[in-house]
């Protein structure tokens, strides 16, 4: 069960001279959910593209394992309407098997829709047909951008809820993004803290009971905490006693 | 019937059998704009061609294709945004083939031919031209066709899936640049885009598929041609304006569809 799927080893790297990632060294194991939090141009996106190989980075090692598959929701995807394309035919471009894409779709609760052309699709309903396509090819590791971005709150709980479930059924790895602080689901296993180097990271907190929050999010939702040995500015950043700013090993930024 | 007007109607129905499908793909990437710059930088191949006394065929292909491979290294350094970038390229390249053909003494080109197309001289070795380079195309097109929809999608998710997109992406271009190449001898380097685009948008009001938006936009290019030809044949116009003044016609026609979505 926890074999490592994809190793990070001090990577650094900088865009026009600005450090973006530094020192970055993780471990993604199979059947783990790592969610990666932190502010506005911490460097999540880039960190992101470089364990799915878009990016290289420029010192530092990746290794991934040998027989590690990906999955990749994408932040967002805008297909211009001149291309006629169906939700099982966009399935199709990862996967020819017909039978696969309707078990993909029927997994993410949106077989009625196969036929109905990707761009007529609303906000929650192209989320999952990402969804569908990353987990299409059968991945042991899946890489979830921002996966509840422009979904509305119950459709954020059903979101997580659902891939809790897919992580399980096809015991996979999982690294998701947030850049919200706040709304973490509980069954995350791993939370790193991204602020160009990794401030803190850690197994999240038992599920917390507050009623307001079981109110909106009902008993399967709960609210991430981990213990801090450090505050955090309201951009994330972490801050010492006095409110300063906090940095890690190898940090230079202000 | 004499024998020219023979050769311009099978020239235009090889330029329009590819121009469907590739003028698809232009409308799904977004690239009118770009096609336009290659297509004026293919002047700028006919007039380095005639400078340096090279055969036509390969410069007006050779030029617009490095001017792509150009445009893809300064959109990475990421110093002007790609619109601008096109803007200058276009008709610096433009002006610059226009320059250097007045500065040619000794030969006379014909820039109306150029610039609009000449379709009523096509000779039998342009024939072979089109045809081998249309084939090459369609070969290149079915080959790529999988892969190439999946980078118009989305590039990053395709490459993640194992597709080589940066391979496929300037396959795409060499495509184009042949295309150009041979669509300029129809209508000009001014109207190529035209003829890329206006079948594809009008074959997409009656498509479903990308195939069948692909194959639709063919017959509509050559129904275009074959409408723009008789409309220059039986009212005296010139070749390449008719053949894109039946395709707007065509368009506005299509019009009456509901889009099929």
């Amino acid at each position: 069960m926890n074999n490592p799927l994809i190793t990070l080893d001090r990577v650094n790297k900088a865009f026009a001279d600005r450090p973006v990632l530094q020192n970055i060294s993780l471990q993604l194991m199979q059947g783990e959910i790592t969610t990666l939090i932190g502010p506005n141009g911490a460097g999540k996106s880039t960190l992101v593209r470089i364990i799915l190989g878009l990016v290289e980075p420029d010192s530092g090692s990746v290794s991934p394992a040998d027989r590690l598959k990906i999955g990749y929701m994408p932040q967002k995807i805008s297909i211009d309407p001149s291309l006629p394309i169906s939700t099982s035919r966009f399935l199709q471009l990862a996967n020819t098997s017909n039978h696969a894409c309707h078990e993909a779709l029927e997994m993410v609760g949106i077989s009625h829709l196969a036929k109905s052309p990707i761009q007529s699709l609303s906000g929650g309903e192209l989320q999952r047909a990402l969804l569908a396509r990353a987990i299409l090819r059968k991945p042991n590791f899946l890489v979830l951008d921002e996966p509840v971005q422009g979904v509305d709150v119950m459709g954020q709980n059903a979101l997580y809820t659902m891939i809790a479930k897919l992580s399980k059924s096809l015991n996979c790895g999982i690294l998701m993004v947030s850049h919200d602080l706040h709304l973490v689901m509980s069954a995350t296993d791993q939370v790193i803290c991204l602020n160009q180097h990794i401030c803190c990271q850690g197994h999240p907190e038992q599920v917390t009971k507050d009623p307001a929050y079981l109110d909106i999010f009902g008993q399967t939702k709960a609210i991430y905490t981990h213990k801090h040995d450090h505050q955090h500015s309201i951009h994330g950043e972490v801050l010492d006693g006095q409110g300063n700013h906090q940095h890690g090993e190898g940090c230079n930024h202000d | 019937m004499t024998n020219f007007i023979l050769y311009a109607l099978l020239a235009g129905l090889g330029v329009a059998l590819v121009a469907g499908p590739l003028g698809c793909f232009v409308v799904w990437r977004r690239m009118a704009y770009f096609g336009d710059t290659l297509a004026h930088s293919a002047l700028l191949g006919v007039s380095i061609g005639v400078l340096l006394d090279i055969n036509l065929s390969i410069t007006v292909a050779a030029i617009p294709l490095l001017m792509a491979l150009g445009l893809v290294y300064l959109e990475q350094r990421g110093i002007l945004s790609l619109d601008t970038l096109l803007g200058i390229l276009s008709h610096s390249a433009l002006a610059t083939g226009l320059v250097l053909i007045s500065l040619l003494p000794d030969v006379r080109v014909d820039l109306m031919s150029l610039l609009f197309g000449d379709l009523l001289s096509v000779t039998v070795s342009d024939l072979w031209v089109i045809y081998a380079v249309a084939g090459t195309v369609i070969l290149l097109l079915l080959v790529l066709w999988k892969p190439l929809i999946n980078i118009t999608v989305h590039a990053d998710l395709a490459e993640v899936e194992g597709v080589k997109v940066s391979a496929v992406r300037t396959a795409l271009m060499l495509i184009t640049a042949l295309v150009i190449a041979i669509a300029m001898k129809i209508v000009g380097v001014l109207l190529i885009t035209a003829l890329l685009i206006i079948p594809a948008a009008t074959a997409r009001r009656v498509s479903n598929t990308p195939e069948q938006m692909a194959i639709t936009a063919s017959i509509i290019a050559m129904l275009t041609v074959l409408m723009g030809l008789g409309m220059s044949w039986y009212v005296d116009t010139p070749a390449g304006p008719s053949v894109v003044v039946c395709g707007a016609l065509l368009f506005m026609g299509s019009l009456v569809f509901r889009q099929k979505s």
